[in-house]
């Protein structure tokens, strides 16, 4: 059995695993923001990009997914109008809880990766809560953060499907 | 010369490594633009540019999104009237006969409003101006809850303008660009929005803290709070006018005082929004800083300002300080010069001793006029 070479790899460009999961973060925020109620529901408001700071972190380390994560958390906290600089903090955050991890998450079972990706997105919230509740004098509502914790739980297949498809790219990161 | 020629050519640095400076200058970064943040501040310049452009662009993105969805709804009401038109029918007569009801009670209450009015002499408050407008973007989260209205400082709108449903206060104006504003809700966890309860004209804060309901803070009297109690704008502070329909108490999940907002009673599809200036703009800060001080109105030691009696000496100069033009902003000048003039103070203070000594009087009623001079 020979090694694999880095020539029989595919090529991991940016464009591809950071570009456009960006704009597909991007545009599904901008079209889950639409003032819309379903049968008096309105729509679910998950945190795609918490998705994506999941993923890049397993998928390679690298100094790019840093600044991408802040630029997708700044565009958060405008198109929602939020505190300026609250989700590029709980992005990296996640980011880095991941990063730190990453040998032990890589390679797992969906199970358990589903289960480190919720805890990777309670520790988000959780820094969110925090300095929320420093910043305004006042705790969040609890219900209102779980409902959104739990949409942005849900979005794991895109985080799996993500890594997935990037994991092997590089036989320098397995 | 390339840096691999160079003497640091074979330092190769791990990835992670990089990869973790890299995120410690991101999040140092984040960090300090949450430091700089002024979401909440209200004032022209808090809203910067780049909200500005984002809401320029997301505004006619949302409201293409948001209309196809809307066609199809009115379509399926179009359709959903004719399948309801017997039962509608038979609601509508109800309604009917109850609202001719309420007619001939509205017209007794108005003969006796203009009665009551007339023997009050009240005056109404002048009509507020203000501007429909239809919501298209939509923040839910525990951390955010703002929309996007169409309409922005080409209407006349500005920041901190009251905002409206047809059912009742949705929020406040925090926000505006050319074409669109940015709607901070009731529910957000940074509104703070001063109510009153009809029944018992209890004051308290309503504070949102991103779920649907938000709280009674500071509530005075709290025992005398029932549920069901109506819940209005009390105009304390000047942001909000006063009077507007805000909401009803109700008991929360964790046993504390919560306001079911009116405005939730429907999708806030449309808005209006108040063109109303809130006093906190009427209030220029720099204005009421002083620029000129007016001159130190220190006696000569020697010299006694109540000499050679202590009304005569003082009457003249409390006229004067009446008349001089300078509103609020003199007072201020005129507290802040008694509290930093302590020559002034001491003269005074001795001044007033002497007073009193030569014409018994009440010893507080002096002082107390002798305080407001410079």
């Amino acid at each position: 059995m020979t090694a694999p070479t880095i020539g029989a790899t595919r090529p991991l460009s940016p464009f591809g695993w950071l570009g456009i999961p960006s704009l597909i973060a991007v545009g599904a925020t901008v079209l889950l923001g639409a003032p819309i109620r379903i049968f008096g529901f309105a729509l679910p408001e998950p945190v795609l990009p918490l998705a994506l700071a999941f993923a890049w972190a397993l998928i390679r380390p690298s100094v790019l997914p840093p600044f991408t994560l802040l630029l997708l958390g700044l565009f958060l906290d405008v198109i929602w109008g939020g505190p300026q600089g609250l989700w590029p903090l709980c992005l990296l955050a996640a980011y880095a809880t991941v990063l730190a991890a990453r040998r032990l998450i890589t390679g797992q079972d969906m199970i358990v990766m589903w289960a480190s990706y919720g805890a990777t997105t309670a520790a988000a919230f959780g820094l969110g809560y925090a300095l929320m509740t420093m910043g305004s004098g006042d705790a969040p509502s609890l219900l209102a953060t779980g409902w959104q914790y739990l949409a942005t739980l849900l979005l794991f297949p895109f985080a799996w499907w993500l890594v997935r498809r990037y994991e092997d790219a590089d036989v320098r990161f397995r | 010369m390339s840096l691999r020629d160079g003497p640091f050519g074979d330092i190769r640095v791990p990835l992670t490594w990089s990869a973790a400076a890299a995120l410690v200058i991101a999040a140092i970064i984040a960090a300090a633009l949450l430091l700089g943040d002024r979401r909440e501040t209200m004032k022209a310049g808090a809203y910067d540019t780049a909200r500005r452009a984002v809401d320029a662009v997301a505004g006619p993105v949302g409201g293409t999104i948001s209309a196809p969805v809307r066609w199809t709804h009115s379509g399926l009401d179009y359709v959903r009237g004719y399948f309801d038109a017997v039962s509608d029918n038979r609601r509508l007569r109800a309604e009917l006969a109850q609202a001719q009801q309420l007619r001939d009670t509205l017209a007794a209450v108005q003969v006796e409003n203009q009665r009551l009015r007339a023997v009050l002499d009240i005056r109404t408050d002048p009509p507020l101006p203000h501007v429909a407008a239809e919501t298209i973007f939509d923040s839910r989260g525990p951390f955010a809850n703002t929309r996007l209205a169409n309409v922005g400082r080409d209407h006349g709108v500005t920041e901190g303008n009251p905002v409206l449903s047809e059912h009742g206060l949705v929020g406040r104006i925090v926000g505006v660009s050319d074409h669109v504003s940015r709607v901070l809700l009731l529910t957000d966890a940074e509104s703070r929005t001063p109510v009153l309860l009809v029944r018992t004209n209890g004051r308290a804060i309503l504070a949102g803290d991103g779920g649907d309901s938000p709280k009674l803070d500071y509530i005075r009297s709290a025992m005398d709070l029932r549920e069901g109690d109506r819940v209005l704008t009390s105009g304390d502070g000047g942001v909000f006018p006063r009077g507007l329909p805000v909401g009803t108490v109700v008991r929360g999940f964790d046993g504390g005082w919560r306001v079911q907002l009116d405005s939730d009673a429907a999708p806030i599809d449309y808005v209006q929004i108040l063109l109303f200036t809130d006093f906190a703009q009427l209030t220029d800060e720099r204005a009421l800083t002083p620029k000129d001080l007016p001159t130190a109105m220190t006696e000569e030691p020697s010299q006694s300002i109540l000499a050679p009696t202590a009304t005569n000496a003082l009457a003249p100069r409390a006229e004067k300080s009446a008349v001089k033009p300078g509103g609020q902003g003199a007072r201020l000048n005129a507290r802040k010069s008694a509290g930093t003039a302590p020559v002034a103070a001491k003269t005074l203070a001795s001044s007033v001793k002497a007073a009193a000594a030569a014409k018994p009087k009440p010893a507080h009623a002096k002082p107390a006029a002798a305080a407001s001079q410079p």
